[in-house]
C-alpha cells in the first residue's frame, strides 16, 4: 500500500509518495499556478511516474498547504504547520524549531521531543522575507531564480537591507544601485533581510531546522543563518517537500500504520 | 471527500424580540431627531450614558453604528473617504468608516429600517477617553462638521489599583458636564431621576453577566459571534426597561439550553477565549469555521466590557466613576493578565485567541508580550489573529483560516 501528501503551496505544488515503511517512492514539484486543482492532479501524476506506481486508493491522500480544498481526491487536508512539523520530525527526532521559508508565508513552528507541535507562529499578512519577497527583488534586479544562491555566494561585502515591506525594499534596493552597490552583495543583502525577518518572529531557541523552496535552492542563505546564529542549523534531505511528505506521514498513521 | 458541509448556527430564538426593540430604539431617534424633540446625545459606548438619559437626552452611539458598517461589510466603503481628508488608515476604523459614511449621507440604518434616511442629528456629543483618544477625536470631527458642542470625560488610562483620587476626578468631571447639559437638553438635573436610570442600568449589567456566564456550563449555549450581536441592547438600551426585559428573555431561553445539554457548538471538543475586538465582517464566517472544527469560542473580554457591576443608586456619581474605570481596557498589563487567568480558570479554556486589530491598538492585547507570558503561566496556548474590527483589507481570511485550524490541530494533538 502507499501513501501520498499533496502540499499545494502558494507557488509550488508537491506531491509525494511513500510506502509502509516511510520510504519515498517518488515526488514531483510543479508551479502551482491559477488552478490548483489542475496543479495537484498534474504532480500527483508526475509523483506516480517517477516511483512507477499507480496509487489506485484515494483513501490514503492527504492534502495540505494553501490549495488543500481544491484537492478534490484528497481524503482528508491537514494544515500545512501540522505537516511541516510532521515531516521535519521525521527526520530530526527531537525536541527542535522549525524555520519554514515558503513562497508566500514564514512559519515558524516548535516540536518537544515527543514530535508534538508546542506553539506556531507565521508571517503577519505580508510576505517579506519568503520567497515571493526573493522573486520581486530578482524580478527587479533582471536576475534568473536560480543565480541568486550563486551571486550571493560571491559576495564579500556586508551590506545592510530592510526588511519590512517587499515594495519599499525594492526602492531601497534602487538607492543601493545608484551609490553602486555591486549586484552580489545587494543578493547576498536581501538574503540577510530573510534572515532578519525570521529572527523578528522568534527567539529562535534550541536546535533550528530549515525548510521550504527558498532553503531548498539557496543553500548560501542557509550558512549565512548559521554564522548569524553561531550554531549548526539542520536541513532535511529534500527541504522543499518537507509538507507533502509529512501529510504522506500522515496518511500512513490515518491507515493504521506505524506511529510515523 | 473533503468538501466541508456549511453548517448551521444555531438560532437563538429570542432574537426576533431583539430586533423588535433595536428597531423600536432606531425610529424614537429618528422621530426626534426629524422632530427636533426629545434632544439628542451622541455618547461613547463607555461614556456616562446614565447622566445623558436622566436629563431627558434620546442616546446615539456612534460605535454601534460603526460596528453595524462594520457587520454590513460596508465599512471599507467609506474608510478612504476619511482616509482623503486626512484620517490616517492607521486610526480607529470606527472612526474612518463611521466619518466617512456621514460624508458621503449613506448609513446602514436607511437599508435596515425603512424611512430613516440618516444618523439622528446630535444636540451634543459626549466622549469618554476611558477606551481611548480616538474618540475624542471623532467627536471632535462633528463638533467642528456640525458646530455641536463636544464634552468630555478625561480618564486616566493604563491603571492598575483604582484610587480615591482617580474616582474624585472623573466624578468632578461628571459634575461639571450638568450646567450644559441643562441648557442644551432644557432640563433640570434631578438626582432621583438619575438614582431611576441608575437602577435600571444595573438591572440590565446584573442580566448582561447571568447571560454570559451561562457559558460557563459545557457544552456552552451561546457563541462569542452571538454574544457580540446580543449585546447590543446592553450597550444601546442600558437604562431601559427594554433591555431589562430582553435579558430576561434571553436568559431564560440560554438556561433552557444548559438544561438539554445544548451547545452552540454541536460536539463542542475545545473552548476558547476570544480576546480583543470582534472582526464585525467576518463573524458569520468565523461561526461557521468554529463549528466546523467542533470548537467554541464561548467567553470574551469584549462582551465582558459592559457589565458595570459597581452601579449603586445610593451612590450615583461615584459608583458610575467607578464601574466606567474599572474595565478591562482602562487597566494596566498585570490586572487584564490576572482578569484573563480568572476567566480562564472559570470558563474552562482550553486555548486564547488574541485578535490583533490593527486599527484599535488599545483594544489588541498580544502587542506586549501578554501571549506568551500567559502561554507560560497557564499551560495553555495562545494564538493572535492579525485582522480589523471593520478594515477588512486588514485581514486575510485564508491565513487566519489557516492558523485557526492549526491550532485546533495542535490542541487535538495535545
Amino acid at each position: 500500500m502507499y501513501f501520498v501528501g499533496i502540499d499545494v503551496g502558494a507557488s509550488t505544488t508537491k506531491s509525494v509518495i511513500i510506502d509502509e515503511n516511510k520510504e519515498i517512492l517518488g515526488y514531483a514539484i510543479n508551479n502551482s499556478g491559477a488552478d490548483f486543482e489542475a496543479a495537484a492532479e498534474s504532480v500527483f501524476k508526475k509523483s506516480q511516474e517517477k516511483a512507477k506506481k499507480r496509487v489506485a486508493d484515494k483513501s490514503c491522500v492527504i492534502a495540505t498547504g494553501y490549495g488543500r480544498r481544491n484537492v478534490k481526491f484528497a481524503n482528508q487536508i491537514k494544515t500545512e504547520i501540522s505537516c511541516h512539523a510532521k515531516g521535519s520530525f521525521f527526520y530530526f527526532s527531537q525536541a527542535h524549531t522549525l524555520i519554514d521559508i515558503g513562497g508566500q508565508d514564514s512559519k515558524i513552528i516548535r516540536v518537544d521531543d515527543s514530535g508534538k507541535r508546542r506553539s506556531f507562529k507565521m508571517n503577519r499578512k505580508c510576505a517579506a522575507g519568503t520567497g515571493a519577497f526573493l522573486e520581486e527583488i530578482a524580478n527587479r534586479l533582471k536576475i534568473k531564480m536560480e543565480k541568486l544562491n550563486e551571486l550571493a555566494a560571491r559576495s564579500e561585502k556586508d551590506i545592510q537591507i530592510g526588511a519590512y515591506c517587499t515594495v519599499f525594499t525594492a526602492t531601497e534596493i534602487l538607492t543601493k544601485i545608484r551609490e553602486g552597490v555591486k549586484v552580489p552583495d545587494l543578493v547576498r543583502g536581501i538574503f540577510g533581510s530573510v534572515i532578519k525577518r525570521a529572527l523578528e518572529m522568534d527567539p529562535l531557541e534550541g536546535d533550528i531546522v530549515m525548510t521550504g523552496g527558498v532553503v531548498a535552492y539557496n543553500p548560501f542563505l542557509v550558512s549565512m543563518f548559521e554564522k548569524k546564529l553561531e550554531r549548526k542549523i539542520y536541513v532535511p534531505p529534500l527541504p522543499q517537500i518537507t509538507g507533502a511528505f509529512g501529510a504522506a506521514l500522515y496518511a500512513l498513521e490515518a491507515k493504521g500504520g506505524r506511529n510515523a | 471527500m473533503n468538501e466541508e458541509k456549511k453548517p448551521a448556527i444555531k438560532k437563538i430564538q429570542a432574537t426576533g424580540h431583539m430586533r423588535k426593540i433595536m428597531a423600536d430604539y432606531f425610529y424614537e431617534m429618528d422621530r426626534a431627531s426629524k422632530e427636533g424633540s426629545p434632544k439628542i446625545a451622541w455618547c461613547t459606548s463607555v461614556g456616562p450614558a446614565e447622566l445623558l438619559l436622566s436629563l431627558g437626552f434620546l442616546v446615539h452611539y456612534p460605535e454601534n453604528h460603526g460596528a453595524m458598517l462594520g457587520s454590513t461589510r460596508t465599512a471599507n466603503d467609506y474608510i478612504p473617504v476619511a482616509n482623503a481628508i486626512g484620517y490616517s488608515p492607521d486610526i480607529c476604523s470606527y472612526l474612518t468608516s463611521d466619518v466617512g459614511a456621514f460624508i458621503k449621507k449613506e448609513t446602514p440604518l436607511s437599508r435596515a429600517y425603512e424611512g430613516i434616511e440618516g444618523v439622528p442629528k446630535p444636540d451634543v456629543l459626549v466622549y469618554n477617553t476611558n477606551q481611548c483618544r480616538d474618540v475624542q477625536d471623532w467627536f471632535s470631527w462633528y463638533s467642528r462638521e456640525l458646530n455641536v458642542p463636544a464634552l468630555g470625560i478625561s480618564t486616566y488610562r493604563n491603571i492598575g489599583e483604582i484610587t480615591k483620587e482617580h474616582l474624585d476626578s472623573i466624578v468632578h468631571q461628571m459634575k461639571a458636564l450638568i450646567p450644559r447639559l441643562e441648557e442644551i437638553s432644557g432640563n433640570k438635573f434631578d438626582i432621583d431621576r438619575f438614582r431611576e436610570v441608575v437602577t435600571v442600568s444595573k438591572e440590565c449589567t446584573v442580566l448582561w453577566k447571568k447571560v454570559l456566564e451561562t457559558n460557563t456550563a459545557t457544552p456552552a449555549p451561546m457563541s462569542f459571534f452571538d454574544g457580540t450581536i446580543h449585546m447590543g441592547p446592553a450597550v444601546v438600551l442600558r437604562g431601559s426597561s427594554q433591555a431589562v426585559e430582553y435579558y430576561q428573555v434571553l436568559l431564560k431561553e440560554l438556561e433552557e439550553r444548559v438544561a438539554n445539554n445544548e451547545g452552540a457548538v454541536e460536539g463542542e471538543k475545545f473552548r476558547l477565549y476570544w480576546e480583543g475586538m470582534p472582526i464585525w465582517g467576518k463573524l458569520r464566517a468565523l461561526a461557521e469555521l468554529f463549528i466546523n472544527l467542533k470548537t467554541a469560542v464561548i467567553a470574551s473580554t469584549y462582551c465582558n466590557s459592559w457589565i458595570f457591576e459597581s452601579f449603586d443608586p445610593d451612590d450615583p456619581f461615584m459608583t458610575m466613576a467607578k464601574a466606567y474605570t474599572e474595565i478591562f481596557i482602562v487597566r494596566n498589563e498585570d490586572f487584564k493578565e490576572k482578569y484573563i487567568e480568572e476567566m480562564v480558570d472559570k470558563y474552562k479554556i482550553d486555548g486564547i485567541l488574541f485578535h490583533d486589530a490593527k486599527t484599535c491598538p488599545n483594544n489588541s492585547n498580544n502587542r506586549y508580550g501578554m501571549p506568551e507570558r500567559l502561554e507560560k503561566k497557564l499551560g495553555i496556548p495562545a494564538l493572535t489573529i492579525n485582522g480589523d474590527l471593520n478594515d477588512l483589507r486588514c485581514y486575510s481570511e485564508e491565513q487566519a483560516q489557516t492558523n485557526i485550524e492549526a491550532f485546533v490541530e495542535q490542541l487535538e494533538a495535545k
